[in-house]
């Protein structure tokens, strides 16, 4: 239950936060412009880009505040476990980065006519590193979830040693990049949909939305790009930090030499049935994503599992707070459906994406396409890189189950610290933390129709609706 | 090391209690000060580019509070469950208020977000203040920092005396602060307002303290009645200031009166959480105080600079047209 309402949560939150931080640079570049060459396409399309950022920006705080809390209210045993380790990089996030971008933003909301353009730019650029640099911390303290850094186990509590380690985890340092490029490929296909339909739709300041595009689909091939390669660095590290995900990821049984990538499954993925698994594969990838060794070994489930119960234990403690499954067997294997559709999912979606954008590039770049399907497949690849953002994620900490905090097997990782996520939880009754998860679905689900309604409205704006008349002496450029 | 956190940690909850305190009670007053609309645009652009910055100052005592004292975070927020999943919904529901009621000209639209700002303003002011009088009176709490007892634990006559206290607060100091920022109409009003209200709504704060720390309560009863006085006679920035110094007095004598606990436990003293029981490892916390000493100094420069931007007093004609 715990887990589902943290779930549910924490992926609404990730549909803000993407967007944010891609829009946010975007914007902090698209004035740059401006200021530098004073054209007024600039100064058009930072300010109509940056109107939607402020109203995904919104929902991205309130969502986020709830993040911060969380761990205390549902996951209490989680942080007294962790929290000499896990609390550092959350403060530093919020000492380091929100305040920045808190202030910042208020700055560069407000401060159109009372600051000098060159400060009220930097304005733009503060808001936005912060943003990447919150990114940085969150993801520094999922990374040690990951593959714990830094710490010795003393008192059956890790107790941190390097702050550094944490911060500067490999895992972190892939996964960061990957997460970044993830949200520039969300901000250029956002950019892409909507000045096409635009563009389509004959709308005023013709030169506007051809620049967003063009920016936009540059922003989205690269992203891409980016993705993969770091997709890869980190398909490496969770080889070698995470075996029994890896093998999630594929659902892959039997340890395969070299082991082949599948790309697509027909039957059911589920340990018992996997004979029967039907599925369509690339001989070898498996082995390239996890080596860069076209004949090396993968090791299956199979193998896995008893690796596990030789180092981990076979059983559960017997502890009350684990319920039911206290002296239990543990299952080391995660939900395989979800992972390996969710593994394909990301990879699905953002290939989807990727090719769009690399058609898009090829098409326009004499001029815009003047048929009805090229605006409407534009908008509808929107989509795309929402969706596999979100399957990433659920990927990842999916993949990492039964533990909250997984220990590393393999003999170079730091091993020997870890916790099932069954352990992690509250002793809160499953009456308060249904009512919480009814209040927040229902409050997220009504904010995100808002949402929705406000972006619709101020993208058939177009420029007028967001580029106010003449203000007359005295009043305010921008009020609320 | 641990008291020092301590300390830092009662900081930083006076800040959020300062800074967001006034912009609670603007938007608690709302329908009172506002008459149309102009007016509660007025109301809400005096704390417009402040408010999300004021509003970090509560995530950085959470973070703070998990980095620092792991043990006292898992223990109050999971005790706390339900009412701190009302006032988070209520913290949701203003800070998307705030930016939404100007995105759609329609007066359908915006009362309907007024209505959550004014109502949202009020649960959090009255949220916040029993969380924090909570950790002060404790909780029925068992040798492993776990709640026994009902979901409602922290809802008891006194915690909710602490939430008045906040709430009253949040009024005083929101009304002079719409003074202090305003001009015109709006700004003798309020004023006024402040004057009228004080007495009733500071008496919760005063009771409180007492309750807590005796005698001890006199020093902030000392300050809110000069507030006051700098009021009547039209001194709103002293006021003001010295609204900030009670509320400074109060949180030091209600983390003065807690120390060395952290969150006491009502069953048995024995399983209150202490400064050092729940506190991390030393390396942790001189991590933290090292990015503390830089960090902090650098927040209030720039959100100093902030106030220092947004200074002029803004009116009903400031507000353009649409
Ligand atoms: C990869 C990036 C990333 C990830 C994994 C998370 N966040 Fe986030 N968060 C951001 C990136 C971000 C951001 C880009 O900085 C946001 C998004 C929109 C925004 O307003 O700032 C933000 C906002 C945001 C806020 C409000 C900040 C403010 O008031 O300005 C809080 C308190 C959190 N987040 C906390 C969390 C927690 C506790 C997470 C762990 C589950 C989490 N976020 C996951
Ligand atoms: C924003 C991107 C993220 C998404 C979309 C995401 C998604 C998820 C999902 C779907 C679950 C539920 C898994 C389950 O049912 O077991 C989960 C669990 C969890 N995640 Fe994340 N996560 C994100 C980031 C983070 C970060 C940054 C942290 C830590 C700093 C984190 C910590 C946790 C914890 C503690 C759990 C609960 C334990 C568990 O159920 O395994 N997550 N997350
Ligand atoms: C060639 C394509 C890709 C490959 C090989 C790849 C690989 C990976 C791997 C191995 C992980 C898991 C890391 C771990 O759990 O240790 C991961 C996570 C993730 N992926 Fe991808 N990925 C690809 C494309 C994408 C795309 C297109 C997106 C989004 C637009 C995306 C978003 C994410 C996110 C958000 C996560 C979770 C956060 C993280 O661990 O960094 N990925 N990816």
């Amino acid at each position: 239950m715990a887990r589902w309402q943290f779930g549910i949560t924490t992926v609404y939150h990730f549909l803000m936060v993407p967007l944010t931080i891609g829009l946010s640079l975007l914007v902090a570049i698209m004035q740059t412009a401006w200021v530098r060459t004073d054209n007024p396409k600039y100064l058009a399309m930072t300010k109509f880009w940056g109107k939607l950022l402020l109203i995904n920006f919104a929902m991205g705080v309130v969502t986020g505040i709830v993040q911060e809390f969380q761990f205390g209210m549902a996951w209490s045993e989680y942080s007294r476990f962790v929290g000499d380790v896990f609390g550092a990089p959350l403060a530093m996030e919020g000492l380091v980065a929100f305040f920045v971008e808190s202030t910042f933003l208020g700055l560069w909301i407000f401060g159109w006519d009372k600051l000098p353009k060159k400060v009220h730019l930097a304005c733009a650029w503060a808001f936005s590193l912060a943003t990447q640099a919150s990114a940085l911390f969150i993801i520094a303290a999922n990374s040690w979830m990951q593959h714990p850094v830094g710490i010795v186990f003393e008192d059956g509590k890790p107790r941190l040693t390097s702050i550094w380690a944490v911060l500067t985890n490999n895992t972190a340092l892939a996964a960061f990049p990957h997460t970044i490029a993830g949200a520039f490929a969300v901000a250029g296909t956002f950019l892409v949909g909507i000045s096409a339909w635009h563009l389509w739709k004959k709308s005023d300041r013709e030169e506007v939305w051809k620049g967003s595009l063009k920016f936009g689909t540059w922003v989205g091939v690269v992203a891409f790009a980016v993705l993969a390669i770091t997709g890869d660095v980190q398909g490496k590290l969770m080889f070698e930090q995470q075996p029994m995900k890896m093998a999630a990821a594929e659902a892959l049984c039997h340890t395969e030499q070299p082991a082949s990538f599948s790309v697509f499954a027909i039957g059911d993925v589920r340990r018992p049935d996997c004979e029967n698994v039907k599925s369509i594969t690339v001989p070898a990838l498996l082995s390239f994503l996890a080596h860069n060794d076209l004949t090396s070994e993968v090791k299956g489930i199979e193998d896995l599992v008893p690796l596990y119960q030789e180092k981990y234990g076979t059983n559960y403690p017997v502890d009350e707070r684990l319920g039911d499954l206290s002296g239990k067997p543990i299952d080391y294997t995660p939900v395989l459906p979800v992972t390996y559709w969710g593994f394909r999912l990301m990879i699905g979606f953002g290939a989807i994406a990727a090719g769009f954008g690399l058609l898009a590039l090829w098409l326009t770049r004499k001029r815009v396409p003047q048929g009805r399907w090229f605006p409407l497949a534009a908008l509808a690849s929107i989509a795309t890189p929402f969706l596999a953002n979100s399957f990433g994620w659920i990927f990842t900490e999916m993949g990492r189950q039964p533990f909250v905090v997984v220990p590393n097997p393999n003999p170079s990782g730091v091993d020997g610290v870890w916790m099932y996520t069954a352990q992690a939880v509250s002793a809160s009754t499953v009456g308060e933390i249904l009512t919480s998860l009814i209040a927040l679905t229902l409050t997220y689900g009504a904010l995100a129709c808002v949402e929705v309604y406000l972006i619709r409205k101020y993208v058939r704006g177009g420029i007028a609706g967001v580029m106010p008349a003449k203000t007359t002496d005295g009043t305010l450029a921008f009020a609320y | 090391m641990e008291t020092l956190w301590f300390c830092v940690i009662a900081l930083l909850w006076l800040g959020y209690l300062f800074l967001e305190g006034f912009d609670f009670g603007v938007g608690m007053l709302l329908p009172i000060l506002g008459r149309d609309n102009t007016e509660r645009r007025v109301m809400i652009n005096t704390i417009g580019p402040v408010w999300d910055g004021n509003e970090v100052w509560l995530l950085v005592a959470g973070g703070a509070t998990f980095a620092a004292f792991p043990g006292w975070y898992a223990a109050l927020f999971s005790a706390a469950y339900l009412p701190l999943t009302l006032f988070l919904l209520a913290l949701i529901g203003r800070g998307v208020a705030f930016e939404y009621r100007g995105k759609v000209d329609s007066d359908r639209w915006r009362r309907t977000w007024d209505t959550v700002i004014t109502i949202g303003s009020w649960v959090a002011a009255l949220g916040v203040g029993l969380i924090v009088s909570t950790t002060v009176l404790g909780l029925p709490l068992n040798a492993n920092g776990d709640r026994v007892g009902s979901v409602f634990a922290a809802v008891r006559w006194d915690t909710v005396l602490g939430g008045l206290a906040v709430a009253g607060y949040a009024l005083v100091h929101g009304a002079v602060f719409v003074a202090l920022k305003t001009e015109g109409d709006i700004r003798e009003r309020a004023r006024r307002l402040a004057l009228r209200i004080a007495p009733v709504a500071l008496l919760p704060v005063a009771v409180l303290l007492f309750l807590v720390a005796g005698w001890w309560a006199v020093g902030a009863a000392v300050l809110a009645v000069a507030a006051v006085w700098r009021l009547a006679l039209g001194r709103e920035g002293q006021a003001f200031a010295l609204l900030g110094l009670t509320i400074a007095a109060t949180v030091v004598t209600l983390f003065g009166s807690l120390y060395p606990n952290v969150l006491p436990s009502t069953l048995d003293s024995a399983y209150s959480l202490t400064v050092h029981g729940a506190a991390s490892s030393p390396y942790t916390l001189t991590v933290m105080t090292w990015v503390a000493a830089f960090g902090t100094p650098a927040v209030l420069i720039y959100q100093g600079w902030t106030y220092w931007v947004f200074r002029k007093r803004i009116g009903v004609q400031h507000i353009p047209s649409h």
